[in-house]
């Protein structure tokens, strides 16, 4: 792959939260149109890492950064409009948050924040949008009641067609499975599977299993420290660069 | 363990029980209050009282040698004037304050505000009441150039100013009680920070919101010594915000130490309890019906 491709650069990214150190160091770049998974067990800095990429850091009052994060070569803490910047990066948390609004509204919510008013637009994207999420079939007689009252894996489903609502340039989905059945994980990852020609997808997971089905590439978090990134062929094979890989992904670790 | 589980099989129903009591009590008195009100002035109203002069004349003249006359409207006007004029300032001051010290404060101001308003609410109303009779009234006399300036003005002031720390202590506790996670997604979704609160946290924490605003009305209705001292103590259906009033609160206040006890003054003097307990009631009542109707929505 070459320079230009690159969509986002993260180079000696050091996080820490007081006294903690979140994110020890570490520089890894995200392709353009990619699948990039992230995994490593739980506390290694996977949600910091994409907390700085879209600067919902911001919100932590204690939070520390330092070392530079790019998006479209731009420094993130440079950025002329953060909003901006957010509306370009889609992003799923691991539990579902079903914003105390209507399912239209939850899903209509980012477009009317960046100014679009027309019944008909908000109409065409909130359709749009939860067939993407593979939910519209459910939920399209009762848009107008509450987020809150879907399932947790329809809830899930549906923060995802949100996040896909402002047509977001970068998706990134943190841990989206814990709260899904299997079943619905498969559609969820599928529905991935044809996204990835339209964007670029930072996907942290604690399936490995999920990683290998989903990824190009797969970094490797560990306490903070990224300690391998590669191509899937090399991370799942039985000789990636680094022991601990391979006791991760063939889970012998610990 | 055998006992262990006994005390505890045993310690349950009691438990619930001691809980069912406290509730129970809270209901009695409740009832009791308004009971023991209600008989002191039963009596007269249903014999003598004429209901319909009562609710729709503005003469109050229960003193009167020659002809006694008991129209509380004219008590009703003034109660109702200052409380809307006090809501009118308080309700907009409040929430915006709560937004701000919930919303937009650093933690150290935070706490800062949080005193002050605290402060705020400690004062004892006939503080406020003092504060009414000297610097308002001359405040008002000034800018107004009026004769007099114990108003419908000067009591919505003070009684604003007594509402304003119940519905921002209130008001916040609502707003941080909203989940993080709610400000995160919708901030994640590229949301300025007042698309963040006119979108989501005035939606989520509506209910919260309601009830500080009612009881900053619930308040104000309420108030009586700040009130009898800022508005004048004049009985009159007030035609602007210079007029003096009377509201009911502090017609009981200052007539009931007068009444001989058991006399027709003084048992409607109850009857005005009674008539301020049934606003209050439908007030909160209104409330829990909104609140009950935007939760089915
Ligand atoms: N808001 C915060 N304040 C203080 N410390 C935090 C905060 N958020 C995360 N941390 C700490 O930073 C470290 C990394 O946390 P992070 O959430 O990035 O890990 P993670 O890899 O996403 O873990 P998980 O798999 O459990 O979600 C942890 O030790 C955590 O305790
Ligand atoms: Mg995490």
């Amino acid at each position: 792959m070459r320079d230009d491709d690159k969509k986002i650069e993260i180079s000696n990214l050091r996080v820490t939260y007081g006294e903690k150190e979140a994110l020890k160091g570490i520089s890894l770049d995200v392709y353009e149109n990619e699948i990039l998974s992230i995994i490593g067990p739980a506390q290694s800095g996977k949600t910091t890492l994409l907390k700085v990429i879209n600067r919902t850091i911001d919100l932590v009052p204690d939070a520390k950064v330092q070392g530079t994060a790019k998006v479209d070569g731009e420094n993130v803490r440079d950025v002329k409009s953060v909003y901006q910047l957010r509306r370009k990066i889609g992003m799923v948390f691991p539990l579902p948050v079903g914003l105390p609004l209507s399912i239209y509204d939850n899903v209509a919510f980012a477009p009317r924040a960046a100014g679009i008013r027309n019944r008909k637009d908000l109409d065409a994207i909130v359709e749009h949008c939860l067939q993407q999420a593979a939910l519209w079939d459910e939920v399209k007689d009762r848009l107008d009641s509450l987020g809150t009252r879907l399932s947790g894996g329809q809830q899930q489903r549906l923060t995802i067609a949100r996040a896909l609502s402002h047509q977001p340039e970068i998706l990134c989905l943190d841990e989206f499975s814990i709260a899904v059945d299997p079943v619905t994980t498969m559609r969820i990852e599928d529905v991935l599977k044809e996204l990835r020609s339209q964007v670029t997808i930072i996907l942290v997971t604690n399936l490995v299993q999920q990683a290998r089905r989903l990824a190009d590439r797969t970094a490797f978090l560990l306490n903070g420290e990224l300690i391998e990134i590669d191509i899937n062929e090399v991370i799942f094979s039985d000789s990636p660069a680094n022991q601990m890989t391979y006791d991760y992904v063939s889970g012998t670790f610990g | 363990m055998i006992n262990r589980h006994r005390l505890e099989t045993l310690s349950e129903p009691v438990l619930e029980w001691v809980i069912r009591l406290c509730g129970i009590s809270a209901i009695i008195f409740v009832f009791g209050i308004f009971f023991f009100v209600f008989r002191e002035g039963a009596d007269f109203l249903f014999r003598g009282l004429d209901l319909v002069e009562f609710f729709t004349s503005p003469e109050w003249y229960p003193t009167s040698v020659s002809h006694k006359r008991y129209g509380v409207l004219a008590l009703i006007a003034g109660t109702a004037s200052v409380t809307v004029l006090a809501m009118v300032i308080a309700v907009p001051f409040g929430l915006g304050a709560a937004i701000f010290v919930s919303e937009f404060c650093g933690p150290k101001l935070k706490e800062t505000f949080k005193i002050i308003i605290e402060l705020l609410a400690a004062i004892p109303s006939v503080v406020w009441g003092f504060i009414g009779l000297t610097i308002m009234n001359e405040m008002i006399i000034d800018l107004f150039n009026a004769p007099i300036g114990l108003t419908v003005l000067n009591g919505g002031i003070i009684l604003a100013l007594m509402s304003v720390p119940i519905i921002v202590s209130i008001g916040e506790d609502a707003l941080k009680a909203v989940p993080d996670s709610y400000r995160e997604a919708a901030e994640a979704l590229g949301a300025s920070r007042w698309q963040v609160i006119y979108r989501v946290l005035l939606p989520a924490a509506k209910n919260g919101l309601l009830a500080a605003v009612l009881l900053g009305v619930a308040r104000a209705i309420g108030e009586t010594m700040a009130v009898l001292m800022a508005t004048g103590h004049a009985v009159k259906i007030p035609h602007s915000l210079l007029d003096s009033v009377r509201t009911l609160t502090a017609t009981i206040a200052a007539e009931l130490g007068e009444a001989p006890v058991h006399s027709d003054h003084y048992q409607v003097l109850f009857i005005i309890g009674v008539l301020l307990f049934s606003i209050t009631f439908a007030v909160n009542l209104t409330a829990d019906l909104v609140v009950k109707g935007i939760r089915q929505k």
